[in-house]
C-alpha cells in the first residue's frame, strides 16, 4: 500500500544485548494499544530473547547493555560494520549504567570474592560510544517506551530527534507533584534531563539522574544546596555516580 | 536407531539471557550433553558494598528487567529484617499486588513469547503487517492488565519506583483500584481461553524425579518470606537459606550451581505447586486438573502447565486483595530507623525462590551482600536432564532437528533468566 505515492519503508531492525539486564528490550514488547502496529512498522530481523529467527541484514541495529568482555566489543564493532543507524537503547549502553558502578573497585579482588579460584572475564565496563560510533542514543533505565517510538519514527523518516533541555523538575512543577527535595529527599531532578514525565518523584521517589544530564547542569550549585540541606558529600556522590550518566565532581 | 550428532546450541533463543546447549552424540552414546551459561556477570554483591540502605532496592531492582519487583521485594525485606523494621499491612498488601503483578507479567510473557511459539511451530509471536493473530491479541491483552498493575502500585512496569524500605510510598486512589478489580475480573474469560490453548498443544512426556525447593505455605500459597521446604523433606527458617541453596562453582559456567539432598533440585512454579498445591484457589485447581497436572509432578516441560494455574492462582489473590484495600486502606509507610546487623529475605520471584542478605554498619552502609537468584538454583538440575532427555529420544530414533528443538524446549521450560542468574 503506498501512502501519498510512496512506497512507505520497513525498515530492518536488529536488537542485541550486551552487558544488562534486558529491560530495555523488553519494554520493546510493552504498550498494549499499538503493540501490533509497533512490531509490524519494522521487519524484525533479529531479537533473540523473543524469537529464534535470525537474519544478517539490517539497517538499524538497537543494542543494550555496557561492554564488559573482549567478544562484546568484537561483536560491537561488526555490528557497527553491518548497521546503517546504531542505537545505544538505555542508560548502560549510554553510559555504562549500573554496570559501571563495579569500576570502582579492585578488579582481582573482585572477581575472587564472588568466584573464588574460578576468576571470569571481566573488563571494566565501558559504554558503546567508548568504543564506536553511535548514531543515536537513548537513554533511561529503563527506556521509555513512547520515546522509543518516537526516536524510531524520526530514524525511519530520516529526522534528526531532540530531548527536552529542560530538567525533570519542570515536568514536576507541571504535574503540580509534590517536591522530593522539598521533603527533605535528595533528588536529582535540577541536573537530569527531562521527558520521563518525572516517573519517580510521581511514585514518590526522588530522581536518580538515570537519563544523564539537561542542558547546562549545574553541579557546583546543586552539591552546595544538597551540603546546605544536610547531605553528606558521600550521599550526593553516590547517588551521582550511579546511572554513570553524570559527573560526578569531588 | 544409532545417531550421530554432535551440536552446539549457541546464545539460545527466546530465553532471558545468553546460554548454550553442547550435545555430543555417537552411535547413539552420549559424549557430551551440556548446558552452558555465558553470561557476562556484573558483580552485583561487590557494587552493593558501601551503598547506602537507601539505594539497595533500587541498585538490585537491575540485576533482571523481568523480575525487578522481586529483587526489590527481596532487598526490602532483608534491610527491613536487618533493622528490625515491621511494614504496615496495607503496605504488605500493596506489594503483594506488585509481586502478582510481576508473576502475571513474567509468566505470560513466558508462555506465549518464549514457550509458545514451540508448539504453534513458529520462529516467535510477533504479529504480521496488518494481521495479528488471535493468539497475539490474546498475549497483548493479558499482558496489558499485568503491566498496569506494575504501574499503578510499583509505579512503572520494569525496575520499580514506590516501593520503598519501610513499606511503600504511593496509595492509588479507590477509583483506579476498582477500574483495576474490573479488568482483572474481566481478564479471567482470556486465562479460560489460555487454558484451552495450552490445553490442545503436546507437552512432551519425559520424566526425571528430582527435588522440589520452594517457600512453604502456611495460611495461603507462599509469596514473601517464611519457612524454606523442600519435597525430600528438608525445612529451613529463612535466615538459614545457605543450607538449602549450598552453592557451588563448576569450571567453564559463569553461573554458580546448587544442590541440596541430590546432585540437583528444581525451584519456580512447578516446585511451588508441587509443594504448596493444597494452599490453590478451587479454581487454580480447577485449571491444574483440566491441564493434567497432578501433583507430585516430575516432568519439568509441565513448569509450563503450573506458571498458568499460577496465573488463575493470582488473578483471584489479586481481586481479592483489591477488596481488602478498597474496604480497609491504612498506613503504608513505617519508620526506617538504620543499625548494625543482618538480615535475609526470601520471596518466590516468578522463575522460584530469591535470596537477598545483607549485613549493615550502623549507620545504614552495606558491609557485605549475598543474592542466589533462582536460575542458578536450576542450572544443575537443567544440566542434568540434558543426558536422560537425550538418551530416550535418541533411542526412539527422533531426527536431529527434533533432537535438538526438544533440548530447546527442555532449558526454555525452565523459564531460565541467565542474566539473573550471573547478576
Ligand atoms: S539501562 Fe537499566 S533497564 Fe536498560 S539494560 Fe541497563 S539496567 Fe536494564
Ligand atoms: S521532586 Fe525533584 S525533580 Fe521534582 S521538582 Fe523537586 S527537585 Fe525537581
Ligand atoms: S525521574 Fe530521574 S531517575 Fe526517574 S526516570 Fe526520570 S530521569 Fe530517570
Amino acid at each position: 500500500m503506498n501512502y501519498l505515492g510512496i512506497k512507505p519503508v520497513r525498515p530492518r531492525v536488529a536488537i542485541f544485548g550486551f552487558t544488562g539486564c534486558e529491560g530495555c528490550q523488553l519494554q520493546l514488547a510493552n504498550g498494549e494499544e499499538d503493540l501490533a502496529e509497533f512490531l509490524s512498522a519494522m521487519r524484525i530481523a533479529r531479537f533473540r530473547e523473543l524469537s529464534s529467527a535470525d537474519e544478517e541484514a539490517y539497517d538499524i541495529a538497537l543494542v543494550e547493555g555496557a561492554v564488559t568482555r573482549g567478544d562484546e566489543e568484537e561483536r560491537l564493532l561488526e555490528i557497527r560494520d553491518r548497521a546503517r543507524v546504531l542505537v545505544a537503547l538505555g542508560s548502560c549502553a549510554c553510559y555504562g549504567g549500573v554496570p559501571r558502578l563495579k569500576n570502582c573497585f579492585d578488579p582481582v579482588e573482585m572477581n575472587h570474592e564472588v568466584y573464588g579460584c574460578h576468576p571470569r572475564e571481566s573488563l571494566p565496563t565501558r559504554s558503546l560510544r567508548e568504543i564506536v560510533t553511535v548514531d543515536q542514543e537513548i537513554p533511561g533505565c529503563p527506556v521509555a517506551k513512547v520515546e522509543v517510538e518516537r526516536i524510531i519514527q524520526h530514524l525511519i523518516w530520516g529526522l534528526p530527534y531532540r530531548f527536552p533541555a529542560y530538567p525533570v523538575c519542570l515536568e514536576c512543577k507541571q504535574r503540580y507533584i509534590l517536591c522530593r527535595f522539598e521533603q527533605g529527599e535528595l533528588c536529582l531532578g535540577p541536573l537530569t534531563r527531562g521527558g520521563c514525565l518525572a516517573t519517580c518523584p510521581r511514585g514518590g521517589l526522588g530522581c536518580w539522574g538515570c537519563r544523564g544530564p539537561a542542558a547546562e547542569p549545574n553541579y557546583g550549585e546543586f552539591i552546595a544546596i544538597a551540603r546546605q540541606r544536610g547531605f553528606t558529600l558521600r550521599e550526593i556522590k553516590e547517588r551521582l555516580s550511579f546511572f554513570g550518566g553524570l559527573e560526578v565532581t569531588p | 536407531m544409532k545417531i550421530n550428532l554432535s551440536r552446539e546450541l549457541p546464545h539460545l533463543a527466546r530465553i532471558e539471557g545468553h546460554g548454550n546447549i553442547h550435545l555430543t552424540v555417537t552411535q547413539g552414546e552420549i559424549l557430551e550433553a551440556r548446558w552452558e551459561v555465558v553470561e557476562s556477570p556484573r558483580f552485583f554483591e561487590v557494587m552493593l558494598k558501601g551503598k547506602h540502605y537507601s539505594s539497595a532496592g533500587i541498585l538490585t531492582a537491575r540485576i533482571c528487567g523481568i523480575c525487578s519487583i522481586g529483587h526489590c521485594l527481596a532487598s526490602l525485606r532483608a534491610t527491613e529484617q536487618a533493622f528490625g523494621v515491621t511494614i504496615p499491612e496495607t503496605a504488605r498488601s500493596l506489594r503483594l499486588l506488585a509481586k502478582h503483578g510481576e508473576t502475571l507479567q513474567s509468566h505470560w510473557l513466558h508462555l506465549f513469547f518464549l514457550a509458545g511459539p514451540d508448539f504453534l511451530d513458529l520462529p516467535n509471536l510477533f504479529p504480521l503487517p496488518g494481521s495479528p493473530s488471535e493468539i497475539f491479541q490474546l498475549a497483548r491483552r493479558l499482558r496489558g492488565v499485568a503491566n498496569r498493575i506494575c504501574d499503578l502500585i510499583a509505579g512503572r512496569t520494569t525496575h520499580p519506583v514506590s516501593l520503598q524500605p519501610g513499606g511503600v510510598a504511593v496509595m492509588p486512589s479507590r477509583e483506579k483500584l476498582m477500574t483495576l478489580r474490573e479488568e482483572l475480573h474481566r481478564s479471567l474469560e482470556d486465562i479460560r481461553l489460555t487454558v484451552d490453548l495450552f490445553g490442545s498443544f503436546e507437552i512432551p512426556d519425559f520424566v526425571r524425579e528430582t527435588e522440589f525447593v520452594s517457600l512453604k505455605g502456611v495460611s495461603g500459597y507462599p509469596w514473601i518470606g517464611g519457612r524454606l521446604l523442600s519435597s525430600d523433606g528438608v525445612e529451613e527458617a529463612e535466615n538459614d537459606y545457605r543450607r538449602m541453596t549450598n552453592e557451588y562453582v563448576l569450571p567453564g559456567n559463569s553461573s554458580k550451581m546448587c544442590r541440596l539432598s541430590r546432585p540437583s533440585f528444581a525451584v519456580g512454579a512447578l516446585a511451588r505447586f508441587n509443594n504448596n498445591f493444597r494452599m490453590l484457589h478451587p479454581e487454580a485447581l480447577l485449571a491444574a486438573d483440566r491441564l493434567g497436572l497432578v501433583p507430585i509432578c516430575h516432568n519439568p516441560f509441565m513448569n509450563n502447565i503450573a506458571q498458568i494455574v499460577e496465573c488463575v492462582q493470582v488473578t483471584h489473590e489479586a481481586i481479592r486483595i483489591v477488596d481488602d484495600l478498597t474496604s480497609h486502606p491504612g498506613d503504608i509507610m513505617a519508620i526506617v530507623t538504620p543499625r548494625s546487623g543482618e538480615g535475609v529475605g526470601a520471596i518466590e520471584a516468578p522463575r522460584g525462590t530469591l535470596y537477598h542478605r545483607y549485613e549493615y554498619d550502623e549507620k545504614g552502609y552495606i558491609l557485605r551482600a549475598d543474592c542466589v537468584i533462582p536460575t542458578t538454583q536450576n542450572n544443575a538440575n537443567i544440566h542434568l536432564d540434558l543426558a536422560p532427555l537425550v538418551r530416550r529420544y535418541a533411542v526412539e530414533g527422533m531426527t536431529d532437528r527434533r533432537l535438538e528443538l526438544l533440548c530447546s524446549m527442555l532449558v526454555r521450560a525452565y523459564d531460565p533468566c541467565l542474566s539473573c542468574s550471573v547478576h
